[in-house]
């Protein structure tokens, strides 16, 4: 006996075209979803929103020396963020950034910490090439495993960074550390030659934002303007009419991997080289990761990201704020970063489909 | 007690929260969905243990708190992921991400706190057995996912429920086609996913090691996601996969227990190493992983 019954459901239907504003709008109305949502959290934990939305996403805009440090930040972000969004778009994820950072600021650390004495002009271009080169090599891992052994290059490239992250304590705690740092796992002081120019004196703003800014450019070009970007748009967008075409798989899955190891090599260089002036075990708060969610909510997007880097870095700034102003856990920023990620692809999800209530009659299974 | 007998005795704990987590996610993948939240959700759980076990809620309790709070939070990915379909890698990404900074953040004024484990329970007779005795002393939780696993094993061989996950995982459309609700489906496969990883996690921070860290579930989460590959979506062989992580994980403390003068950091990485390494072996195979491999998986399903 089948029985029919109805009902008004949501159904989602895909729109003939996503309107520009609709895709511009999406990030700033995920931008308002996650601080609901935050500052209904702090205020559950008993914190004053008012305090925390002043000190954490205000407070980095109102002066010059917050806003320089939120400057020096962005930098990593967007460096790593613009190589990985390369391959988001050819569905390559890397999601190892974290490991190739590393390797990257291991890498640029082995002059000054082996040759601690050199100087010359030559030190710190020289560490930021060798960064770019150790993040690439950690990231062409990867590459061998999905390419050739046909391994998901997200576990790999995961595992790959908390395999980095075991590498860095080594060297901290055993060849690299400081002979005269009382135990400290951190590497020597770098020396004067060691470190990257400042750009802008008064602040810690260094050459290697300028530097970033230019390959901003360069990826932006990349992607829209040359063939190789184009062919690994297709390749994201439809693999087997890539396939069709004559575009090589594989040669774009190594160039993917490579291009964002390069850039979170470099990234992992000029932290070394720039604000930190040492290896140290913090070297990074986590900009492998935070980077993926600046990728996607710049919508993968070269110029969006630069936007995405900005204000995730203003996030960083703001949380160490609102940890010592609201007293609020400096946690609260992954939360606050998870939840930014979570709310985009909602938010995205609505410029991609319409939202009907349809009625529907349904028959039951016999 | 021997090098041998030390990972016998403790290797089936140490398998347990890669198993339960790898379970989960099993059922989760034979539906079709790539939910890369697993170590997001396991930390999620963890915390939701430690803190109720902490203030004395008992470990049932504990349990069930972390089930029902990393389901909870993977309905959020069901309803981003199989809802409103957006790309499953980010989403899964996105609440791995929040998972583990709703961890840190609740899990902050516990940081280092210990809670009483469990109690082991020796079976009769086996455990008796000299040198493979060990392996039949375990915690309730320990027989519990033993029971979880053969359930999960039957349940894909022999029920109809099994079949129609299978079929859903498979060709959706199909299945939609003959009546079968692929969104419940998948939403009910999600939901047991998040629940076996947010038990997981308890068992990580109230059996295993009780006690608190941020960033303690290491990447067990990830490395359960890898063993459903190195299953070959298999349960039998992911029981058999998680054993091994179980005894590669331990072999750092029987090697310090040696005095074997290899650097701690080597042997913290052991697991991942194998991770890769295993990977590549069974993935280099791409016949076997098209063989029992899920044909829809991490595809959204639109009518």
């Amino acid at each position: 006996m089948r029985a029919l019954f109805t009902a008004i459901l949501p159904t989602l239907v895909r729109r003939e075209r996503a309107s520009l504003t609709a895709t511009l709008l999406a990030p700033p109305v995920a931008l308002g979803l996650a601080t609901i949502l935050n500052l209904g959290l702090y205020m559950s934990m008993g914190r004053d929103p008012v305090a925390i939305v002043y000190a954490m996403l205000l407070e980095p805009f109102l002066s010059w020396a917050s806003f320089s440090e939120v400057m020096l930040k962005m930098g990593p972000l967007l460096l790593i963020a613009q190589g990985l969004a390369i391959g988001f778009r050819a569905k390559v994820f890397n999601i190892g950034a974290e490991g190739q950072f590393i390797l990257g600021a291991i890498f640029a650390s082995a002059i000054p910490v082996w040759f601690p004495q050199a100087t010359g002009q030559w030190i710190w271009p020289l560490m930021l090439f060798l960064g770019a080169l150790g993040g690439a090599s950690w990231a062409s891992l990867t590459a061998f495993w999905r390419v050739r052994l046909n391994a998901n290059e997200i576990l790999v490239s995961l595992m790959l960074s908390l395999v980095a992250a075991q590498l860095l304590n080594y060297l901290l705690l055993g060849p690299w550390k400081d002979p005269n740092g009382f135990n400290f796992p951190q590497s020597v002081m770098f020396q004067y030659d060691a470190m990257v120019p400042v750009l802008i004196s008064g602040t810690r703003i260094n050459v290697s934002l300028l530097l970033t800014i230019v390959l901003s450019m360069a990826a932006w070009i990349f992607m829209e303007k040359s063939f190789t970007g184009y062919k690994l748009q297709v390749g994201g967008l439809a693999p087997r009419a890539a396939g069709y075409a004559g575009f090589n798989e594989g040669r774009a899955i190594w160039l993917c991997l490579l291009i964002g190891g390069c850039a979170a090599g470099l990234a992992g260089a000029a932290e070394v080289a720039g604000p930190l002036g040492q290896l140290q075990r913090s070297i990074s708060t986590g900009y492998g990761y935070a980077a993926i969610i600046v990728a996607y909510l710049g919508g993968l997007h070269p110029i969006g990201i630069v936007v995405s880097a900005l204000f995730m870095a203003a996030l960083y700034i703001g949380g160490d704020n609102a940890m010592v102003s609201a007293n609020l856990p400096i946690a609260a920023v992954r939360v606050f970063q998870g939840s930014l990620l979570v709310a985009y692809l909602i938010a995205v999800a609505f410029v991609r489909y319409r939202l009907e209530w349809r009625l529907s009659v349904y028959r039951s299974r016999p | 007690m021997n090098a041998i007998e030390f990972i016998l005795a403790g290797m089936l704990a140490a398998a347990t929260p890669f198993l339960l987590a790898a379970l989960g996610e099993l059922v989760v993948e034979r539906a079709g969905v790539l939910n890369l939240g697993a170590e997001g959700l396991m930390a999620f759980g963890a915390v939701l243990a430690f803190i109720i076990v902490y203030h004395g809620g008992g470990h049932l309790f504990g349990f069930v708190a972390a089930g029902l709070g990393s389901a909870a939070l993977s309905m959020v990915f069901a309803v981003i992921a199989v809802g409103l379909r957006a790309n499953q890698v980010a989403t899964g990404l996105a609440i791995g991400i929040l998972g583990q900074g709703l961890s840190a953040l609740f899990g902050k004024t516990y940081e280092s706190l210990t809670v009483k484990g469990l109690p082991k329970f020796a079976f009769p007779w086996l455990s008796d057995i000299p040198v493979i005795g060990h392996l039949f002393i375990q915690d309730a939780v320990v027989w519990l996912s033993l029971a979880a696993t053969f359930a999960i094993w039957a349940m894909f061989a022999y029920t109809k429920a099994g079949l129609v996950v299978r079929a859903i995982g498979e060709n959706p459309k199909a299945a939609h086609a003959v009546g079968y609700s692929v969104i419940a489906v998948r939403f009910a496969a999600i939901a047991f996913g998040g629940t076996m990883a947010g038990f997981a996690g308890a068992y990580a921070s109230v059996v295993y090691t009780p006690l608190w860290a941020d960033g303690m579930i290491a990447g067990r989460g990830w490395i359960a996601i890898a063993l459903v590959v190195f299953g070959t979506w298999l349960t039998g062989r992911i029981f058999l996969g998680a054993c091994l992580f179980g005894a590669v994980s331990l072999t750092g403390l029987a090697a310090q227990a040696a005095g074997l003068d290899v650097p701690s950091q080597l042997l913290a990485s052991l697991p991942y190493l194998v991770t890769i390494i295993v990977l590549g072996i069974i993935s280099a195979d791409r016949r076997l992983l098209k063989l029992n491999g899920v044909a829809s998986l991490g595809e959204p399903f639109e009518r």
